[in-house]
């Protein structure tokens, strides 16, 4: 790469039309603008798929509740599902790895900023196309809108003769089109992350957001396809007659389980690596320490990309595998928490003896230690399993991966907003707006999924409509469904935060936080080019030896 | 603040990282290998669960003449690329034309397969899980053909337009990587449908 600039653009004086701008970042193939474009995106399925959440609530709230029918529970527990997973919570953090990734290892750009645009459109297209089915899902055949065969479409559920029309034909074509996008991104940070480090970044020096993305990219090369080749097998059992899970002519439905639980459980991991890794970078900041244990870190990372790849069956107990898989998937399954809990003392060791400060960000990322460790332990009481034959199906499933993913990876992504908002935008948010943003979430968060999972022990499934009035199951369900309303308002003080602030905050500057890695050396928002000379780092915190020429790392390391 | 981007320290002497094409090839084949792998795995299970006929051993013959013409395709794709590499143009257009010819070769000889087998042996997709299986498979094999033809041509086009020189040497190794990976996948896809499967 070229350390010259030749052409740097001078901002304009006259404020341009807005044709011009909606043109420049539609064509636009900046990392950073596309970044963002992939967040906005998350942020409005965000919007939608909560308000699908919020009907799922509302229709749980008491015993034979009839706000919705059984056929648009269904399909509400479908889009909610397969919106947050793929077109939410994926977008929003390969937005910020986009953003990150480039400006954290002094690059210029990704190593393709064509591909990288066409992987964002790629993705908003799946989007598109899953959303589009609530009007052309109806085929041929008057028959369903919109997917409902959960997110997971078991078969024989998705094949035509179960689900005619064509709305699980995009809810398929969705998650390929989809697909394709998050394996170019994926590609991309990998050659982004291995070809254009800046002179002295040695991966050893690497930030661990750099490195916990690079991980995470290559766990979706070999996660996502399988769901990319089983959705193909879908389509051609659905539109050429094919048999590939046709029971009647031979053909298997745990396959179909197989193949989508070898792309399900990676999956979790390839959303919770980057939540782990705004932490890697969150924590040390505000206990004004750097990280405990780097090359731990980075091992406990990959040790948990390998082993997550083993683990998929746990889903699969009920089916009735043998003992021997049973054994097999039930010690992954425990194994896999010891990396992760390296990584939670590894950042419990870094907040002792800090001078910790108790910003926004740093709030939101105790929070996720905490819930991420409670999550972890529901999960490690259902590896064991007879305990899971007894819990599987119900909402103690349910409420223990929504703590995963909200009380653990949503919590670590708020906290992600509120430390590169500054960056982003070049003002800082309303401190006060955000605390009352935490602790409204938090009260919600708790609500909501502590108590979901007492009914889950009681033996209510998911997945179902209404239910009978037992003892107890109305009053939890309140609860519940209480606490995701409080979730909600505080997700709309948080949009009213960001939006706000991006007209009334402070002017932030280049380093609010007095951090010590390379996006905060310019400006913010940084320039179109990033670096107007590319930079030479000679430790893990380049701007830590920039601030302290007296006592640099590069001393130590 | 000011801009802090003043390098505290010297650039080391040698910053010498992966070409990002190679890489990026890399990374597109272990996406790709997992694909193919998942519709391995479905083939190798499925074998002998067809309900109905015709099965495998009836009606498949082994493609020994294209397979043979695909695999050396492998050579001279690797031959090319390192004519080009010693700005030996015209032996480089003359191998990259017989790769783009033997890849053609191959490609004709799985449609002539299917042709035989849809028409004079009533196999199609829909038939059974040999069928469903068999054309899925081989199939995305060929469509990986095609891509790579596609790419080829190309190449093939601007080099006898003269625009293919020693400094795209680069990036027609890239490509020939890919090459090299469609052909690997055929010795599996081999074994897996005409040795194994019978």
């Amino acid at each position: 790469m070229s350390t010259n600039v030749s052409a740097i653009e001078t901002p304009q004086s006259a404020a341009p039309a807005w044709t011009e701008t909606l043109h420049e970042w539609v064509t636009t193939v900046d990392h950073k603008r596309l970044g963002i474009l992939y967040i906005l995106y998350g942020l409005g399925f965000l919007v939608m798929a909560g308000i699908e959440a919020l009907i799922i609530r509302i229709q749980l709230m008491h015993a034979h509740s009839s706000f919705v029918s059984p056929q648009v529970f269904n399909r509400m527990f479908t889009m909610h599902g397969t919106t947050m997973i793929f077109f939410v919570v994926m977008p929003i953090l390969f937005g910020f790895a986009n953003y990150l990734v480039p400006l954290m290892i002094g690059a210029r750009d990704m190593a393709f900023p064509r591909l990288n645009a066409f992987s964002f459109w790629l993705t908003a297209l799946g989007g598109l196309l899953l959303y589009f089915s609530f009007l052309g899902g109806n085929g041929l055949y008057g028959a369903g809108n919109a997917p409902d065969v959960g997110w997971w479409a078991y078969a024989p559920l998705g094949a035509k003769a179960f689900s005619p029309g064509h709305s699980t034909g995009y809810w398929t074509i969705a998650l390929l089109v989809s697909g394709f996008g998050s394996v170019g991104t994926a590609i991309n940070i990998i050659a982004t992350v291995l070809c254009m480090r800046c002179p002295g970044m040695h991966l050893g020096r690497m930030p661990l957001l750099a490195w916990l993305n690079f991980v995470m990219s290559g766990m979706v090369l070999i996660a996502i396809t399988p769901l990319t080749a089983a959705q193909m097998m879908l389509l051609v059992d659905r539109y050429l007659g094919g048999h590939f899970f046709d029971t009647q002519a031979g053909g298997s439905a745990t396959l179909w389980m197989h193949f989508f639980w070898i792309f399900g459980h990676p999956e979790v991991y390839i959303l919770v690596i980057p939540a782990f890794a705004f932490m890697s970078e969150i924590i040390p900041v505000f206990s004004r320490k750097p990280i405990f244990g780097y090359p731990v870190m980075v091992g406990a990372t990959v040790g948990i990309g390998f082993i997550s790849m083993s683990v998929w069956a746990h889903h699969m107990f009920t089916v009735g595998m043998n003992s021997y898989a049973n054994s097999f998937f039930a010690i992954t399954t425990m194994a896999v928490g010891v990396p992760t809990g390296i990584k939670i003392f590894n950042w419990l060791g870094t907040m002792w003896g800090g001078r910790i400060q108790f910003k926004t960000p740093m709030l939101f990322s105790i929070g996720f230690l905490f819930q991420f460790l409670i999550a972890g332990l529901t999960g490690i009481i259902q590896s064991s399993v007879p305990v899971d034959w007894q819990l599987s199906l119900s909402y103690f499933v349910v409420a223990h991966f929504h703590y995963v993913i909200v009380g653990g990876i949503l919590f670590a992504v708020f906290a992600a907003f509120y430390y590169w908002y500054p960056k982003f935008t070049g003002r800082m948010f309303s401190e006060r707006l955000g605390k009352w943003h935490f602790w409204l979430f938090v009260i919600g968060f708790h609500m909501t999924f502590d108590v979901m999972h007492v009914p889950g022990i009681l033996g209510m499934p998911r997945r179902i409509y209404t239910y009978e009035p037992r003892p107890g199951w109305e009053t939890l369900n309140l609860i519940v469904t209480i606490g995701a309303f409080i979730q909600a308002a505080a997700i709309l003080l948080f949009v009213y935060n960001l939006v706000v602030s991006y007209w009334k905050g402070a002017k932030a500057g280049n380093d609010p936080w007095d951090a010590w890695t390379l996006e905060w050396s310019v400006s913010s928002p940084p320039p179109a080019y990033n670096f107007a000379t590319i930079p030479v780092v000679a430790s893990r915190r380049p701007l830590w030896d920039q601030k302290h020429p007296e006592d640099p790392d590069s001393r130590y390391e | 603040m000011s801009a802090l981007t003043i390098p505290i320290t010297q650039a080391p002497r040698a910053w010498d990282l992966p070409d990002r094409g190679k890489v990026a090839m890399a990374a597109l084949i272990i996406a790709e290998a997992a694909i193919f792998t998942i519709f391995v795995v479905a083939y190798l299970f499925y074998i002998g669960k067809s309900l109905t006929g015709p099965t495998p051993r009836e009606v498949l013959e082994t493609p020994v003449f294209y397979t043979i013409c695909l695999l050396s395709s492998s050579v001279t794709v690797h031959m090319a690329g390192s004519f080009l590499k010693r700005g030996k143009q015209a032996a480089f257009l003359q191998l990259w034309l017989l790769t783009f010819v033997l890849g053609g070769l191959f490609l004709f000889g799985t449609g002539q397969e299917w042709h035989r087998l849809i028409y004079e042996k009533g196999l199609t997709i829909s038939t059974n899980l040999f069928g469903t299986t068999y054309y899925s498979l081989v199939g995305l094999h060929a469509f990986h053909v095609t891509a790579g033809l596609i790419m080829l041509l190309i190449v093939l086009i601007f080099g006898l337009a003269g625009r293919v020189g020693r400094d795209q040497a680069g990036r027609v190794e890239v490509l020939s990587l890919y090459w090299h990976f469609v052909d690997a996948v055929w010795v599996v896809v081999f074994t897996v449908v005409y040795i194994v499967g019978r």
